[in-house]
């Protein structure tokens, strides 16, 4: 995928004045602020749970070579393999080489951020595999030929109206008479599409919310189902994770999963928790024949040791972008790559550079709301920062922002020359003010500030000026 | 008038931190903040040496002038007892970022550690520190407030002002989304006007939602996001920083962006 993050600007505008996704964007509260409040009320020891979180993965980033040799012991003693793929080239490569040597034509695949961070679907392709996405959302943008806008609720960005509008344009072997009155309508006929392709299918291909190292299993959660029909009906279960989701045991595992659930949705538990731990073997009612597992890097270990390493404990939830205020008003789509909010805001950057993705970081009032529902309590804003540290260091930041901070930060350093200069600026501004009913509808050099809103006018008086003058009369 | 707090022992030396925009924008704010420490029993000065906490430098990623700043105010600011802004935003970068600013100098950052402790937001020392449960001045009009994030999320300030408020004689109707961000963000709100007006849009349609006709808050940067964008949508609500309801200005000073 092609990032649109310098774009960013221009990707909000037209976001906000999307009629369409505005009415999508308008569910986030019902649909994740409320569940999330209500199930993490419903849990008196949530917030233990979160500190045990970050204790967990703290722990596995810091002993991370030992945990990820343990799990690969474990995943090949279980009888899979393990490939170990230091960029996206070598995870689609990987994967491709695995496809060919089974002959594999139509490839079924479970929700996966790892596949559009490595761009899998269009490489398949390109070899004459047909990729088929089998979570809902995912199946959807698959047929609309868009990404994800949200990493939990890929087609988050889609109202009823779009699902039936697609469907109708893609399935033109169904009657067009039919009818959809309600979500249950589109889910049927989802089901009945894709279930013709689970049955096809040579390969499944589904993502990882955690690797355990002690058993050498991979776990994924689902709320359709679609994950485990993917990863047990083709002969060949192959799973994209990538470094950072190992955890030490199935206790730790377990901590994990009560976070993410109540995180992402506001559910307990997702409805289906996977648990995969190598191929099918000879007692086992159903299940591959090959199970492997692509082991992605893509620039995560330079993050170890480095002020993004909190980064790593990321478990994906959605919670941060779910309850980011700027986010909830542009949307995924307008960060212009993979991961978007407050996340991807840190992430991104990493991924495919601070000056492709210097805006994301930016884009942020460090309002904190991200911070404070993290599952793992990622400090976002504090890395969102450091991110605005680099650019200002590597000259990223605008020349116009440089200049104004430099003349700022001399008369900050000033006090005496400062008093003088907020003396004459306040007093000239209050002046002008007073004549225009205490606010401006324009001010030169304002503009950004003007266009949307007025700009009251200071008082007239600096606060010093006002001290030293009742001071000096006695009047305090 | 008030009496001296019985929780402390003898009266603590205080310096006020002004805060740029209060001192820039609102002096009126800066004189509330100084009687109510006052009448809170407070021995207050103000540093002449003081001018701004650094953040527009620390969060756009120009650490060196941050760490400039940040040794101007721990030398401003070292020999008093407590150290109070009516910001919660400047209040949570004194209390936990100017620390960090000094990772790599022991000496500067147990002497910015130190400095931290003594740091407090106006409203949440009153009531948490020197126990005030009400002040002087009576209010009884119908108001609404909008929770500022840095004041909320870095210093736990949600139910003091409340409180002070409501023993005044105010009745505080809750808007929706009272602690969701206002679109200020500092430079945010010029980096990006669209985003930021929409944000601001947002809260002052659930401003008006509450029937108030006061809005308060107690930063002075979320107030002239606010103010402004009330006004340009020709909404008849007042803003006013919660110091000035408090120290009973309501009556002389005109509300934020306005002349009367």
């Amino acid at each position: 995928m092609l990032p649109t993050s310098p774009a960013f600007k221009e990707n909000a505008a037209r976001a906000l004045q999307e009629e369409r996704l505005q009415k999508a964007l308008a569910r986030t509260k019902p649909q994740f602020h409320t569940k999330r409040a209500k199930a993490v009320a419903a849990l008196p020891e949530f917030e233990q749970i979160r500190d045990i979180g970050r204790d967990i993965k703290n722990h596995t980033l810091q002993f991370l070579d030992h945990y990820l040799e343990t799990w690969a012991e474990n995943v090949e003693r279980a009888g899979g393999h393990v490939h170990w793929c230091p960029t996206a080239e070598d995870a689609r490569a990987a994967v491709l080489a695995i496809c060919q040597r089974v002959g594999a034509r139509i490839v079924t695949k479970g929700k996966s951020m790892i596949s559009e961070e490595i761009a899998l679907n269009d490489y398949l392709e390109r070899h004459g595999i047909t990729p088929v996405e089998t979570d809902l959302g995912e199946y959807i943008l698959q047929l609309r030929h868009e990404p994800p806008s949200h990493i939990i609720g890929p087609a988050f960005h889609l109202n009823r109206e779009d699902w039936e509008e697609s469907f109708r344009k893609s399935h033109t072997d169904l009657p067009p008479d039919r009818v959809f009155r309600e979500r249950r309508d589109i889910l049927t006929e989802a089901r009945t599409k894709l279930r013709e392709r689970f049955l096809a299918a040579d390969v499944g291909i589904t993502g990882a919310n955690f690797l355990i190292a002690e058993t050498g299993t991979s776990v994924i959660v689902t709320n359709e189902g679609n994950g485990d029909l993917t990863q047990t009906l083709p002969r060949v279960h192959i799973v994209l994770a990538s470094i950072e989701k190992v955890v030490p045991t199935l206790e730790d595992a377990t901590n994990m999963l009560r976070l993410l659930a109540r995180s992402a949705t506001g559910q307990d538990f997702s409805v289906y928790t996977t648990f995969s731990t190598g191929p099918r073997r000879p007692e086992d009612p159903d299940g591959p024949e090959e199970y492997h597992v692509i082991l992605l890097d893509n620039g995560r270990s330079s993050m170890l040791g480095s002020p993004f390493q909190d980064m790593l404990r990321c478990i994906r939830c959605a919670a941060c972008m779910n309850h980011c205020p700027v986010y909830n008003v542009v949307g995924g789509h307008a960060y212009g790559w993979v991961y978007p909010g407050p996340m991807g805001a840190v992430l991104t950057p990493t991924l495919i550079g601070i000056d492709q993705a210097g805006h994301l970081p930016n884009a942020s009032t460090f309002c904190g709301r991200c911070e404070s529902v993290c599952p793992v309590r990622i400090p976002l804003p504090r890395m969102m920062r450091h991110w605005r540290e680099r650019e200002f260091e590597r000259h990223l930041t605008p020349s116009f922002a440089r200049t104004n901070l430099r003349l700022w930060g001399f008369f900050a350093r000033h006090p005496g020359l400062y008093r003088l200069a907020t003396r004459a600026g306040a007093a000239l501004l209050g002046w002008l003010g007073k004549r225009r009913g205490g606010r401006f509808t324009a001010l030169p050099l304002a503009g950004a500030w003007t266009r949307g809103r007025d700009f009251p006018a200071p008082e007239g008086e600096t606060f010093f000026a006002r001290y030293q003058r009742l001071e000096r009369s006695h009047a305090l | 008038m008030l009496q001296a707090s019985p929780n402390l022992a003898k009266t603590p030396r205080v310096a006020l931190f002004v805060t740029c925009l209060v001192d820039f924008h609102r002096p009126s704010v800066g004189i509330a903040a100084l009687r109510l420490l006052r009448e809170a029993g407070c021995h207050v000065e103000v540093p002449r040496a003081q001018t701004c906490c650094g953040q527009p430098a620390y969060n756009s990623g120009d650490r060196a002038t941050a760490r400039e700043l940040g040794r101007q105010i721990i030398e401003t600011f070292s020999g008093y007892d407590y150290v109070i802004a009516p910001s919660g935003s400047c209040g949570g970068m004194l209390r936990h970022h100017l620390p960090t600013l000094f990772d790599d100098d022991p000496n500067l950052r147990a002497r910015a550690e130190a400095l931290a402790d003594k740091c407090y937001e106006l409203v949440s020392f009153l009531v948490d520190v020197l126990k005030i449960e009400s002040v002087g001045a009576r209010f009884s009009g119908k108001l609404t407030y909008h929770d500022s994030c840095s004041g909320l999320r870095e210093l736990g300030i949600k139910d003091q002002p409340r409180k002070l408020l409501a023993a005044q004689g105010a009745e505080i109707v809750e808007m929706e989304d009272a602690e969701v961000c206002c679109g200020f963000g500092g430079t945010f709100c010029v980096k990006y006007p669209e985003i930021s007006t929409r944000m601001v849009s947002d809260k002052t349609a659930n401003i008006a939602a509450t029937g108030a006709p006061l809005v308060l808050a107690g930063d002075l940067g979320c107030l002239l996001n606010i103010a402004g964008r009330l006004k340009r949508e020709g909404r008849p609500i007042a803003a006013r920083h919660v110091a000035e309801v408090l120290a009973g200005m309501t009556e002389t000073l005109p509300p934020i962006g306005e002349t009367r």
